[in-house]
């Protein structure tokens, strides 16, 4: 299986992203922002940090990034595209996925563990995961999702929610919220559910010696999902 | 402009040092000159009252590769690799502007560490606020903590410990003192010393702007009311930039050009293009319209002056150029040769094609002040007579919940939660623990590093201050199975010409040399922070230890949540039950004197490597060392980490129970073992000659001391995690 994990300046968990997928099977290639073609791959992974040092608006440069072009092509024809944290903004400032990334409620950077549920398995990322919540980890300042109404109808109706904020045992009530983000939402698809954006990290789950092993299943998962 | 002895002294020089610059010139210096004198003469650049005596610390040792002296100090860890690290502070600028100050602190340390080609793989922050009921103390820790957390975070390098106190003696002057570590192989170190003629003088980096200006020289100055003047000499970071020129200096560092390299940090492009000459015996020509700027018509002043941050000075071989230029182009970082090295001996800046300074090197590095400051010694306070008695009437649960919830004991998760620190997926040891862990990258090693103070101790007792702290360090790597390998040292102290602060200073000094020198824990960086006082009035002493060990194999490293019900806790090194000090003499009987706990090397010594031998054999489930609120408050923690209970029988020796529990004695540690390896555990305790005693059995959720006091988890949990996230109110 061929990965892909585009480098913008300013990212910084590319090379964590390109560990996990290799030790999960992956030949991943590091591709340059300013590239004009994405090599031939099976999913396309928009990794953490700050590309553009969050200047103007988090994701929005990167978004008009050279290789983003060949990125959005790539998703319309049914890629898999990825973006995590910072790769979320960025997706959802080129409009692949719908909604906006605000400020977390309390205007504070949050680095924990979190548990998430995962609503819908009828897609390439999640079918035939054998449970629900999972503890993943965030890392960010700009994770509050926010959408308009008609917007969000539309995101339940498609089944476009991919994960929500919940605790240990899947309760998605308000406070196991980190972020403030709407209905708890902590990552989306678009409607065809080959672009996925989500604020955890599992690639900074795929240890037990780190912060745990949710991470390992879900990328042992993936890969067995696109073979 | 005219330069004379009234402009020097605004330039912060007193009118001896102006004249015995006049003197070595043979001349009066011109205006940019005086500014270069000024900024290379300061005490933050020159350590003129701190020289004499930081010449006394043990610098060498088996390990070390590079000790102080360059930007940061250097220790193998095996396997040709090897760890960079240094502590610096950044006090002035983060009370006048918490955010940036905070911020360029942080960045300051990391180019010093990836400037010698490592790359970063940890932070780590020592901060200092003063009461918390002071007006300015919320917003100024809101402040720095955003500050830490923007820049490092957007670096994308884990900050994994750190250590945060509130004192009313600071504050009038907070202290921020930024450590980072980073990794490199031993073959590709790269060092600021200068060789060869005629190769071409590099700037990459931001442009130069006016911020900054003087920063330096603010550094060295106590504060007065004017202090919001001095804001624009604060500067501003972008921590873009930095990690683009951090990857864009390691691209370069992959291949064979760099000469020399030396970031620009205190004192901008004067520092780093003096240093970079006087370590490689040469002279250096800048020719200044080169220079990239931000802003139009700097003068050469401003130019020299600036402390614009995320900026590099590179000597590179002749021919590389281009190639250099390329990789710089890719990150869109400014690159500009802009002079030479000479045969000259002199800095010579050209600008408008005017030599427009004309300095022999020497003048400003060898030749630059050094004071032999009057010092006052500190006797060791007599013992206070505390009534016994009083003691019947206190209740070890009521105690325990005020020591807990007490502002420096307490929970700092409000504070670590805004710091990335899983990023780089290799922290195994997060904030909360004795120290911080990260996995040297694809590797079985791992390095532990963790940052002390205790300025209370120092305060009483600067000589058995400075030990103690170095003592503490040590601990903390040993309780998470690490063997310490060396420090760094931050010298937080007021004015050097105060000749009890100074005497502070010298004897802090002494402590940390002797006790560094005993444990073979050299110091291998580090910096003085002089002026840390408004008006008169100076902080207490505040040496911060940022101390480095190994881990051989990770996965024997040992965290302090207690592990598993039945296993045995035993304390290693003997209580004898020393109050005065202690967190229990402050807060509950009001009782400030007194001198600290005794520091006995020997004992901290052998106690330590006893305790390392244990954990190499396996015997060791998690420990924890005991220091500040005594040993109950160890227990606690451990307790509320592992979120298991313990029954307590304490043994009816001579000392009372509160001293039993709360006193600070030194060298001691909490360790939890399998009951059934307890004899052969004993046994090599016994060999050793360390003193030892079983504490209790862990349970379920309940502390229970002697069939009478009971706590549960959950309790002790309210007591330690409550007060820092109420008082931040979120």
């Amino acid at each position: 299986m061929k990965s892909s994990v585009i480098t913008f300046p300013g990212s910084n968990c590319d090379r964590d992203m390109h560990v996990a997928l290799k030790k999960f099977g992956f030949n991943n290639k590091m591709v340059w922002h300013n590239d004009n073609e994405l090599p031939k791959s099976d999913l396309v992974v928009l990794p953490g940090g700050f590309s553009y040092g969050d200047y103007l608006r988090c994701g929005s440069m990167a978004s008009k990034s050279k290789i983003m072009q060949s990125v959005v092509n790539f998703a319309k024809s049914g890629g898999l595209v990825m973006g995590i944290c910072n790769g979320f903004q960025i997706l959802v400032e080129t409009g692949l996925v719908p909604g906006v990334l605000l400020r977390n409620k309390y205007l504070e950077f949050i680095c924990k563990n979190v548990f998430v549920k995962i609503d819908n398995k009828n897609n390439p990322y999640f079918k035939n995961l054998d449970k629900e919540v999972f503890e993943f980890h965030i890392a960010h300042n700009e994770g509050n999702y926010f959408c308009t109404s008609d917007q969000l109808k539309e995101i339940e109706d498609n089944n476009q929610v991919a994960i929500y904020y919940c605790n240990n045992k899947g309760n998605t009530e308000k406070k196991f919220n980190p972020n403030g983000s709407i209905k708890n939402i902590a990552g989306i698809f678009n409607k065809e559910k080959n672009v996925l954006g989500m604020m955890p990290h599992p690639e900074r789950m795929i240890d037990q010696s780190l912060s745990g092993e949710d991470g390992s299943l879900f990328f042992k998962n993936l890969i067995k999902n696109i073979n | 402009m005219l330069v004379n002895e009234k402009i020097a002294i605004d330039h912060g020089l007193k009118a001896d040092e102006y004249k015995k610059i006049c003197d070595l010139l043979k001349r009066k210096p011109n205006f940019t000159e005086l500014g270069i004198f000024s900024a290379m003469w300061n005490e933050h650049c020159s350590y003129k009252s701190s020289r004499i005596h930081l010449k006394k610390l043990p610098t060498k040792g088996k390990k070390v590769i590079q000790g102080p002296g360059e930007n940061a100090g250097v220790i193998d860890i095996e396997d040709g690799d090897a760890i960079v690290f240094k502590i610096e502070s950044h006090n002035h600028p983060s009370f006048i502007e918490p955010y940036q100050g905070a911020a360029t602190g942080v960045g300051g340390i990391m180019r010093d560490v990836f400037t010698m080609g490592a790359r970063p793989i940890a932070n780590l922050n020592s901060i200092h606020f003063g009461s918390s009921q002071h007006k300015k103390t919320k917003n100024l820790l809101r402040g720095v903590v955003h500050g830490i957390g923007g820049y490092g975070n957007c670096m994308g390098v884990p900050t994994i410990a750190g250590q945060t106190s509130f004192d009313s003696s600071y504050n009038g002057n907070i202290l921020v003192n930024a450590m980072t570590l980073g990794l490199v192989k031993k073959n590709k170190i790269f060092y600021s010393k200068a060789a060869g003629l005629n190769k071409p003088v590099i700037y990459v980096g931001s442009k130069t702007g006016r911020d900054g200006i003087h920063g330096a020289s603010m550094a060295s100055a106590s504060f007065d009311e004017k202090i919001e003047e001095k804001k624009p000499t604060v500067q501003v970071g972008d921590p873009f930039t930095e990690k683009l020129l951090l990857e864009a200096c390691l691209e370069l560092m992959a291949g064979k050009s760099i000469i020399a390299i030396q970031d620009m940090g205190a004192a901008g492009l004067t520092s780093s293009s003096i240093e970079m000459a006087s370590k490689g015996n040469l002279g250096i020509e800048i020719n200044l319209n080169k220079v990239p700027c931000r802003e139009a018509k700097m003068t050469p002043y401003e130019i020299m002056l600036s402390e614009s941050q995320e900026r590099m000075l590179i000597v590179l071989e002749n021919g590389k150029e281009q190639e250099a230029k390329k990789i710089f182009d890719k990150w869109n970082l400014d690159f500009a040769v802009i002079g030479k090295t000479t045969d000259t001996k002199n800095i010579e800046l050209f600008f408008d094609n005017e030599k427009v300074a004309n300095i022999p090197v020497h003048t400003l590095v060898e030749n630059s002040p050094m004071y032999d400051r009057k010092w006052k010694k500190s006797k060791l306070p007599i013992k206070n007579k505390i009534k016994k008695e009083s003691f019947k009437k206190l209740k070890i649960k009521d105690v325990l919940k005020k020591i807990l919830s007490n502002q420096n004991v307490c929970s700092k998760e409000w504070i670590w939660q805004q710091y990335d620190h899983t990023v780089m997926g290799d922290t195994i040891q997060k904030p909360g623990g004795d120290a911080g862990v990260v996995r040297v990258h694809g590797t079985n090693k791992a390095i532990a590093a963790s940052v002390d103070s205790s300025a209370v101790y120092c305060w009483a007792h600067p000589l058995t201050g400075g030990k103690q702290v170095v003592a503490e360090s040590w601990r903390n790597l040993i309780s998470v199975g690490a063997t310490p390998i060396a420090i760094t040292n931050c010298l937080n102290f007021g004015s050097p010409e105060n000749e009890e602060n100074m005497g502070e200073f010298v004897e802090c000094v002494q402590g940390i040399g002797e006790a560094s020198k005993y444990l073979n824990f050299p110091v291998v960086s580090g910096n003085v922070s002089f002026y840390n006082q408004t008006k008169e009035v100076g902080i207490k002493p505040t040496p911060s230890i940022g101390g480095v060990g190994l881990i051989k194999d990770y996965k024997k490293m040992i965290t302090m949540n207690l592990k598993e019900i039945d296993n045995l806790v035993l304390i290693i090194g003997k209580t004898e039950g020393h109050i005065d000090q202690s967190l229990f003499a402050r807060t509950i009987l009001d009782e400030k004197n007194g001198p600290p706990p005794e520091v006995n090397l020997f004992n901290e010594k052998n106690n330590g490597q006893s305790i390392l031998n244990l954990i190499d054999k396996g015997y060791i489930k998690s420990a924890h060392d005991i220091s500040l609120g005594g040993l109950l408050t160890a227990l606690s923690k451990m307790c509320i980490k592992g979120n298991k209970g313990i029954k307590i029988n304490k043994s009816k020796n001579l000392i009372n129970e509160v001293e039993y529990f709360f006193a600070e004695d030194q060298g001691r540690y909490l360790i939890e073992i399998k009951p059934n390896n307890f004899d052969q555990v004993a046994e090599i305790l016994e060999k050793n000659s360390v003193h030892h005693e079983k504490l209790g059995v862990i349970i379920e959720k309940e502390m229970i001391i002697n069939d009478k006091t009971k706590l549960t988890i959950d309790e002790l949990k309210s007591y330690y995690t409550n007060w820092l996230v109420n008082y931040m109110g979120s």
